[in-house]
C-alpha cells in the first residue's frame, strides 16, 4: 500500500468512509456477477432453442420427451425423444435439439437426422444439476417446428457417499 | 487400457427393416464446470460428436454438450435397405476420433 | 461449489435428525408409499428372498431398465475391459489370467461367494481386491494394481460376473466355522458400532430402517451382491470398500482404507446378512 494511500485513510472522513462502503458493495456485486459461472435462465435456454431450430413459433403435438418425473440422480438422468413422423421424404425430422434452463449452460445435445433414420426416436443419458425444464423441439422438413417441455425434479440425496 | 466403445445392433434384417442401434463409449465427460483439489478448474473435456454412417452415407449425428453424462450413451434408428457396414465416430474436443465398424446383412 | 458443499450438510443434518428422532414418523408419509409400491413391483419379485431386499428393489424403475438391458448398462464396459484383461499377459512369468485358469466362465463361476476369504498367511480376511493382487505380484510378476483402479475395477466385475444370478453362498463350513467367527464377529461390531459426529451405526439406517426415506433416498438394506456396481452418482463403478467410505462420511466418521481389515470384515458380514439373494455384478445403482 502505497504512503498516500495511507495519508488518505487516516484523514478520511466519515462521508468518504460511506462512499467507498458504498463503492465496495457494488465491486463486491459486480465481482460475484463477473466470477460466478453463468448460469442458464429460462431465458438463455429458450433463445437458444430459437436460434437452433430458426423460428420462436412452435407447435405442440407429434414430439414426445419421456424423462423420469424425478431423477434418481441428477448426475445420469435418461432421456428419449420421439417424433411422430413416417419419416420419409417429404415427411420427415430433420433435427431434435434439446436444452435445459437451469444447467450452467443450457446445451445439451443436438441430433441431426436423415431418412436413413427409418424413425425419428433418440435417446442419451444427461447431467441436471438441479430441478428444472428441460425442452425437446423437432426440426422438421416443411420448416415447421414442434416443441415439448418437461419439469424434472432433482432432490438432494440422503445418502450421497 | 483402453476402454473400446460398445455397439449393438442385429447381424442380420429384413430389408427395409427399421432398427435400433445402440451405443456407448466410456468417457469421463468433464464439464469444465468442475475444480480440483487446488482450487483450479479442470478444463472441459469431452466428446462431442458421434456420427454414424451406412455405406458411407450419413444416418445420424449428435452433437453433444457437456450436460450429456459420462460414458454417454447414444441410442437411434436406422432403416436398413441393403447389406453394407455401419461406421461409427467419436470425435473428443481435442479433435481425436475413435471409429468402430459393425456389418449388417440383409436376408 | 460452495453452495452444494452447504446443502448437502443441510442434506446430512437432515439425516441425522430424522434419524434420532422420527425415522419412524417419516415412514408414514406419502413418499414411504412409494417404497411400499417399489417392493410390490412384481418387476421385484426376483431380487426379494425371504425378508431379504436386494439393493434394486429400492431403485427406480428407469435405474432397473439400466440393470436389466446388458448394452444400456454401462458397467459391461468394465467387463469387456476385463475379459481383455484376463487374457492378456503380463508381467515377468509370461502369464495371463488365461493360462492357468483358461476359461473365467468356467473356472470363476460361484467365486464371488469366496470373498471375503481367509487368508493363512496373514491370518486375516482378504477381499478379492488384495487377493488378485497378491496373484499378480506373486504368480505372475507384474505390477500390482490400486485398489479403485480402472483395471482392479474391471478384473474384479469381470470375476464376479460369472456368478451373476446364482444365489449368494456362505463359505463357513464346520471345519472354518471356528476360524471364521472371529472375522464375522468384528464385521457384525463394526455393523451394529455407532459412529461419527451423527453417532449412527449401518444398523440404523439398513437394518432398522431400510425401506424408509433418508430424505430423497429410501433406504436399502445395504446388501453387497451387485459390486463394485455402477453408481450414477460416481458416473462409473466402484468397490463395496468405497461404498463404506462415503457412508462413514455420511455420517461424519473418519473412514477407514480400502482394503483394511475393518471394511473387510464388514464386507464379510455383509455377504453373510445376503446369503440367497442373486448376484447382481455388476449392478447399478443411484
Amino acid at each position: 500500500m502505497s504512503n498516500s494511500t495511507l495519508k488518505h485513510k487516516q484523514t478520511m472522513e466519515r462521508r468518504d468512509v460511506l462512499k467507498l462502503l458504498g463503492l465496495g458493495t457494488i465491486a463486491a456485486a459486480t465481482g460475484a456477477v463477473v466470477s460466478a459461472p453463468a448460469m442458464a435462465t429460462p431465458e438463455s435456454a429458450a433463445k437458444l432453442i430459437s436460434t437452433l431450430s430458426g423460428t420462436s413459433s412452435y407447435k405442440s403435438g407429434k414430439i414426445s420427451l419421456k424423462m423420469p418425473d424425478i431423477a434418481e440422480n441428477g448426475a445420469t438422468v435418461p432421456l428419449t425423444v420421439r417424433v411422430d413422423s413416417p419419416m420419409t421424404a417429404d415427411n420427415y425430422v430433420k433435427s431434435i435439439h434439446v436444452a435445459a434452463d437451469k444447467n450452467p449452460n443450457p446445451e445439451v445435445a443436438s441430433f441431426h437426422l436423415t431418412l436413413a433414420s427409418g424413425k425419428a426416436e433418440v435417446s442419451t443419458r444427461m447431467r441436471l444439476s438441479k430441478t428444472q425444464n428441460v425442452v425437446a423441439v423437432a426440426v422438421m422438413n416443411d420448416g415447421s417446428v414442434h416443441r415439448v417441455s418437461r419439469l424434472v425434479k432433482v432432490t438432494i440425496g440422503g445418502c450421497g457417499g | 487400457m483402453a476402454r473400446k466403445p460398445r455397439v449393438k445392433l442385429p447381424n442380420s434384417v429384413n430389408k427395409g427393416q427399421v432398427v435400433q442401434i445402440k451405443t456407448l463409449i466410456p468417457h469421463k465427460m468433464e464439464t469444465g464446470q468442475r475444480k480440483n483439489k487446488k482450487g483450479g478448474k479442470i478444463p472441459r473435456f469431452i466428446i462431442n460428436k458421434v456420427e454414424a454412417t451406412f455405406n458411407g452415407k450419413p444416418v445420424i449425428t449428435a452433437d453433444f454438450h457437456p450436460a450429456v453424462s459420462a460414458n454417454p450413451y447414444f441410442a437411434f434408428y436406422a432403416r436398413v435397405e441393403e447389406s453394407g457396414t455401419f461406421k461409427f465416430t467419436w470425435t473428443d474436443d481435442k479433435g481425436k476420433t475413435v471409429t468402430t465398424s459393425k456389418k449388417v446383412a440383409v436376408k | 461449489m460452495i453452495g452444494r458443499k452447504v446443502l448437502s450438510a443441510i442434506a446430512i443434518i437432515g439425516l441425522g435428525f430424522t434419524s434420532g428422532f422420527a425415522l419412524s414418523v417419516s415412514s408414514a408419509n406419502a413418499q414411504m408409499n412409494e417404497a411400499e409400491k417399489r417392493a410390490k413391483d412384481p418387476r421385484n419379485k426376483n431380487y426379494m428372498v425371504g425378508d431379504k431386499n436386494s439393493g434394486y428393489v429400492y431403485m427406480t424403475s428407469q435405474t432397473r431398465d439400466m440393470q436389466d438391458d446388458d448394452f444400456a448398462n454401462p458397467g459391461f464396459v468394465w467387463v469387456d475391459t476385463g475379459e481383455s484383461l484376463w487374457n492378456k499377459v503380463n508381467g515377468t512369468a509370461g502369464k495371463s489370467c488365461a493360462s492357468c485358469h483358461s476359461s473365467a466362465a468356467k473356472s470363476m463361476k460361484g467365486v464371488a461367494n469366496t470373498f471375503p476369504r481367509y487368508d493363512p498367511k496373514t491370518k486375516k480376511m482378504i477381499a478379492i481386491q488384495a487377493y488378485l493382487n497378491r496373484h499378480l505380484g506373486e504368480k505372475m510378476g507384474a505390477k500390482k494394481w490400486k485398489w479403485e483402479s480402472e483395471n482392479m475395477l474391471a478384473m474384479a466385475i469381470y470375476v464376479k460376473l460369472q456368478s451373476r444370478s446364482t444365489p449368494v453362498k456362505s463359505i463357513i463350513n464346520d471345519q472354518n466355522r471356528t476360524t471364521l467367527a472371529p472375522f464375522l464377529a468384528k464385521g457384525k461390531k463394526f455393523f451394529e458400532q455407532r459412529r461419527g459426529l451423527l453417532d449412527m451405526s449401518c444398523k440404523q439406517c439398513h437394518e432398522d430402517n431400510a425401506g424408509n426415506m433418508a430424505r430423497s433416498n429410501v433406504l436399502s438394506m445395504g446388501m453387497p451382491n451387485g459390486f463394485p456396481t455402477y453408481r450414477l452418482k460416481w458416473q462409473k463403478p466402484g468397490s463395496i470398500h468405497r461404498r463404506f467410505v462415503g457412508c462413514n462420511k455420511n455420517v461424519r466418521a473418519k473412514p477407514y482404507k480400502r482394503g483394511s481389515e475393518e471394511y473387510t470384515n464388514l464386507e464379510f458380514y455383509l455377504m453373510q446378512r445376503a446369503l440367497g439373494l442373486n448376484w447382481e455384478t455388476p449392478s447399478v445403482r443411484n
